[in-house]
């Protein structure tokens, strides 16, 4: 029971960064970008909620507020592309990088002035009950953080696959100067994009601050989301689900029967050995450039 | 406007392009021996802290202004140096003699941990060493025999030569070691420019396909800009620690290496101003805020450094791409072609992103 | 014994056959042309010569070594040198350290001796860039000495990276499409070159071309390609005139009407 209890919490969890890793992965696919602030802009989503929902905020209705919310940041990630990422046009994928983990500074900094750097708990319906289920306990929020997960991960997939848009979005970052020959209006499909990656990160940030406390620094699970994106590999919606899955389950599993001290290493040890043995994530992208 | 008229091959080895240009860095020089007594003892620190941030940002610069690697994890490097120095001391050995092998010491396990790493392109190699710089923290505390773990170590008592280096009572003779050390740093970081070395860095950078066919060992080359550029963020971190006076896991965390990072952007990626003019900024700019809040009448707020320091990054990758020193060379450019500067003389050529997944 | 030679080389990417049982041989002080329509396979070809690929079945030897035992690094060492098709300079240094970085394989100095500056590199440095002033003055490059890759034309660029080519002295040289993209006046000043190059630096030339004017004027020896296998081989004369080469490039009924009107350019 003790590892089905461990497994399903890691589940949880591994959701969670599977959702942000869904982020980096989604703007990756679309744009070639990688997107070093997706953890913050999951915190921002938070502490949007936060600010709709809680009492000594604005005390709206749990299941009004989500819509908002989700608007709030969609709206922000599209307002993002426009006054920033689009000057970014044509630059490379590393000025792009640094230029995101400065966002997420000033993100974190942003949020710091509005909301403070006290940890805060959101009134959310999710994080009242709990479900057992044969001696292995379960929070409504675990719950639904897998089943928000597993829907989204296989709408965006379809997405993909499916629609104009998605393949509009793909080909706009394998070569822009053809996408735009062929008539994909290249610097629109980026705003949808960057939108997107805000409502995904406002989902992945209302399910983490259901399960537990929000900080500002809630935003560095980014970083063990990107681990997790980059175990999966970056160009697969299933890869980075699968890989937050990984790092989620390795985490409570690490801290259960490895001495305290080497824990919290798994997950960038498992980043470090995958990189080397795979450098280019478990689904490898990279061709040779042809002279 | 000067011209440099070239009569022989020395003319472009020199490191001076000519007397005008070897009187004006003669005269820096001067000022900076003299600071001691030109300003006061607060002041001298946070220039002794500006030349400890040049240090490890010549390193960093190195690897990726010359060669085009991206690193996130310089941190670690920078508390290897530092930690491998005070051991070597504890070992006995005298403090030049330790903070120099740690230097040779961080370049070494550098050089090695590139082998595997720079296999990696782009942002899997800022992964990559954003993850050895997370690491580094708990690596810090797991091997706390040698590291002291979350205690840390309080630096040394540190002599050269029977003169005693230390930050209280004689602030000058630390900032005389950072600047010695800065001018060793800077000195061979501009003999390798003008060497077959330098360029091959470059060739890296540039094209790695034609770089290989003009005989240059790709995998080698990474191998050493890595282990040296290592070498330089150890002997920065080795100052740093050691000036700070006391010394543990979160001393050397990996904001530290973004912040590096950030700093030669803003100074100007591939020239070795900018890592000065970088270190400047980062070590004035806490300074200048809390200025700012006194000024405005307002408490300290949390986190205001990082988020001015970001904003500033931003505001610098979108408009001046090439830093505070491609600035300066463009205004220079301008106030010697007077009038006659074009308008669109620095336009950047628009370009279009092409998939990175080749290589 | 011939300078360079492929024997029975073959190439796949995928399902894809890119080089199918190719032989040839060039020998010293001769100018090769390799033709065919595009995606015959002839970058490919120098590509495998490079070692950025590596052929299935077959060897390429040069000058007695089997190259496909060396690494791509270590083909200039022992006098390859070549341009690329889409230009691969260094775009942020100056022509002058683009041409530099063409003189690696004649490097002597160690690590120490190139971070103190001290002992052999100073003269080294020197001889470097003589070795470099020689072939700026010989393709006229002067004005361009100090400018950054990134602001010089395509023709420029072009000629900047046969000089690079040059400055690595070798004794075999990899031209890929050298007159692509130039004008009219900029072929004719390429087809001197490469005759001077063989005849005054006595390197041996193999180049990928489709532009036949240029080829039937430098080269002593064509051979055709088509999808990746040997089409003919000869005089360009002969080339060019041969029944299957102006099948591959115009089509079967274009035999009869060619053979008379046999022009410059097929």
């Amino acid at each position: 029971m003790d590892v089905l209890q461990l497994l399903l919490s890691g589940l949880a969890n591994g959701c969670v960064y599977g959702l942000v890793a869904l982020g980096f992965v989604l703007i990756y696919k679309a744009t070639e970008a990688v997107n070093f602030a997706q953890g913050d802009l999951m915190m921002l989503g938070a502490f949007v909620m936060v600010g709709l929902v809680n009492p000594q905020y604005m005390g709206l209705n749990f299941w009004l507020a989500v819509p908002l919310a989700l608007l709030i940041m969609g709206a922000l990630g599209y307002m993002l592309d426009i006054a920033i990422l689009r000057f970014m046009f044509g630059q490379s994928q590393t000025a792009v990088v640094i230029l995101t983990i400065a966002l997420g500074f000033v993100i974190r900094f942003v949020a710091g002035v509005i909301w403070g750097h006290e940890p805060q708990n959101l009134h959310s319906p999710l994080a009242l009950g709990d479900v057992r289920m044969g001696g292995v306990v379960l929070s409504l929020a675990d719950i639904a953080v897998i089943v928000v997960t597993l829907a989204l991960t296989l709408g965006l997939w379809q997405f993909f696959q499916r629609t104009k848009l998605g393949l509009a979005m793909q080909a706009s970052s394998q070569n822009q100067m053809a996408a735009y020959y062929m008539g994909i209006p290249v610097k629109r499909v980026q705003g949808a994009v960057w939108a997107l990656a805000g409502v995904v990160a406002c989902v992945a940030g209302i399910l983490y601050a259901s399960k537990g406390t929000l900080a500002i620094s809630a935003g560095f699970i980014g970083i063990k989301a990107f681990a997790a994106a980059v175990i999966g590999g970056f160009g697969s919606l299933p890869g980075a689900l699968m890989g937050g899955l990984i790092v989620g389950i390795i985490e409570p599993f690490a801290a259960r029967y490895f001495p305290a001290g080497y824990s919290q290493i798994a997950p960038y040890a498992l980043l470090i050995l995958v990189l080397v043995f795979r450098p280019h994530g478990l689904f490898a992208q990279v061709r040779v450039k042809k002279v | 406007m000067r011209f440099h008229f070239k009569t022989s091959y020395d003319h472009d080895i020199r490191l001076f392009p000519d007397w005008w240009n070897f009187s004006l860095y003669a005269a820096l020089l001067l000022v900076l021996l003299g600071l001691p007594w030109l300003i006061d003892s607060f002041y001298l620190g946070e220039m002794t802290n500006v030349l400890i941030w040049s240090v490890a940002g010549l390193g960093l610069m190195l690897l990726t202004g010359q060669t085009g690697q991206v690193s996130l994890g310089h941190s670690a490097f920078m508390a290897l140096g530092a930690y491998s120095c005070v051991n070597f001391m504890e070992l006995g050995l005298p403090f030049l003699a330790a903070f120099l092998l740690a230097g040779v010491f961080t370049g070494i396990i550098g050089g090695i941990i590139a082998v595997p790493a720079l296999r990696l392109h782009g942002v899997y190699l800022a992964i990559f060493t954003l993850a050895l710089s997370i690491l580094m923290d708990d690596l810090i505390v797991i091997l706390s025999p040698w590291t002291g773990g979350v205690n840390g170590y309080f630096a040394p008592e540190i002599w050269i030569f029977g003169i005693e280096i230390n930050r209280w009572s004689a602030p000058e003779t630390w900032y005389y070691l950072a600047l010695g050390t800065a001018l060793m740093v800077t000195f061979f970081y501009r003999n390798l420019l003008r060497s077959p070395l330098g360029r091959s860095f470059a060739a890296v950078r540039d094209s790695e396909i034609s770089a290989q066919a003009m005989g240059v060992d790709v995998a080698r080359t990474k191998t050493l800009a890595f282990g040296l550029s290592c070498a330089f963020a150890g002997l920065g971190g080795a100052l740093m620690g050691l000036f700070a006076g006391a010394f543990n896991n979160e001393t050397f965390n990996f904001l530290i290496s973004i912040q590096l990072l950030m700093a030669i952007i803003i100074g100007g990626l591939g020239f070795i101003h900018g890592a000065f003019l970088g270190a400047i900024v980062i070590a004035f700019l806490p300074q200048f805020l809390s200025i700012v809040t006194d000024q405005l009448g307002s408490t300290s707020i949390p986190g205001l450094e990082t988020g001015v320091f970001g904003m500033i990054l931003i505001a610098f990758i979108l408009f001046e791409p090439m830093g505070l020193y491609g600035r300066w060379l463009k205004i220079r450019t301008w106030l010697q072609l007077f009038p006659f500067a074009r308008r669109d003389m620095f336009r950047r050529q628009k370009s279009y992103l092409k998939t990175e997944r080749l290589r | 014994m011939s300078l360079l030679s492929l024997d029975g080389v073959t190439l796949k990417f995928g399902g894809v056959t890119a080089v199918n049982n190719l032989s040839l041989s060039v020998e010293e002080g001769q100018v090769f042309a390799l033709v065919g329509p595009n995606g015959a396979g002839k970058s490919t070809v120098f590509n495998m010569i490079s070692r950025f690929y590596r052929p299935v079945t077959g060897s390429i030897t040069f000058d007695g070594r089997n190259l496909l035992n060396h690494k791509a690094h270590e083909i200039a060492n022992f006098g390859i040198a070549r341009t690329f098709q889409n230009i691969e300079l260094f775009e942020m240094a100056t022509v002058l350290q683009n041409l530099l970085v063409g003189r690696h394989r004649h490097r002597r100095s160690s690590l120490p001796e190139q971070m103190f500056f001290a002992g052999r590199i100073r003269q080294e440095e020197r001889e470097h860039r003589h070795a470099v002033e020689e072939v700026i003055d010989f393709l006229d490059l002067q004005p361009y000495r100090d400018t950054r890759i990134a602001g010089l034309p395509y023709g420029v660029r072009k000629v900047v990276e046969l000089a690079r080519a040059l400055s690595t002295k070798p004794r075999l040289l990899l031209l890929d499409e050298p007159a692509s993209g130039l004008s009219v006046e900029e072929t004719q000043d390429m087809r001197w070159w490469i005759d001077d190059i063989r005849r005054q630096m006595g390197i041996t030339v193999l180049m990928v071309e489709h532009d036949m004017g240029l080829v039937s004027k430098v080269c002593d020896r064509v051979l055709a390609l088509a999808d990746g296998a040997k089409l003919a081989e000869g005089t360009p004369a002969e080339v060019q005139s041969h029944p299957a080469v102006i099948e591959a490039y115009l089509g079967t009924s274009a035999i009869s009407k060619t053979a008379n009107a046999r022009g410059e350019r097929v």
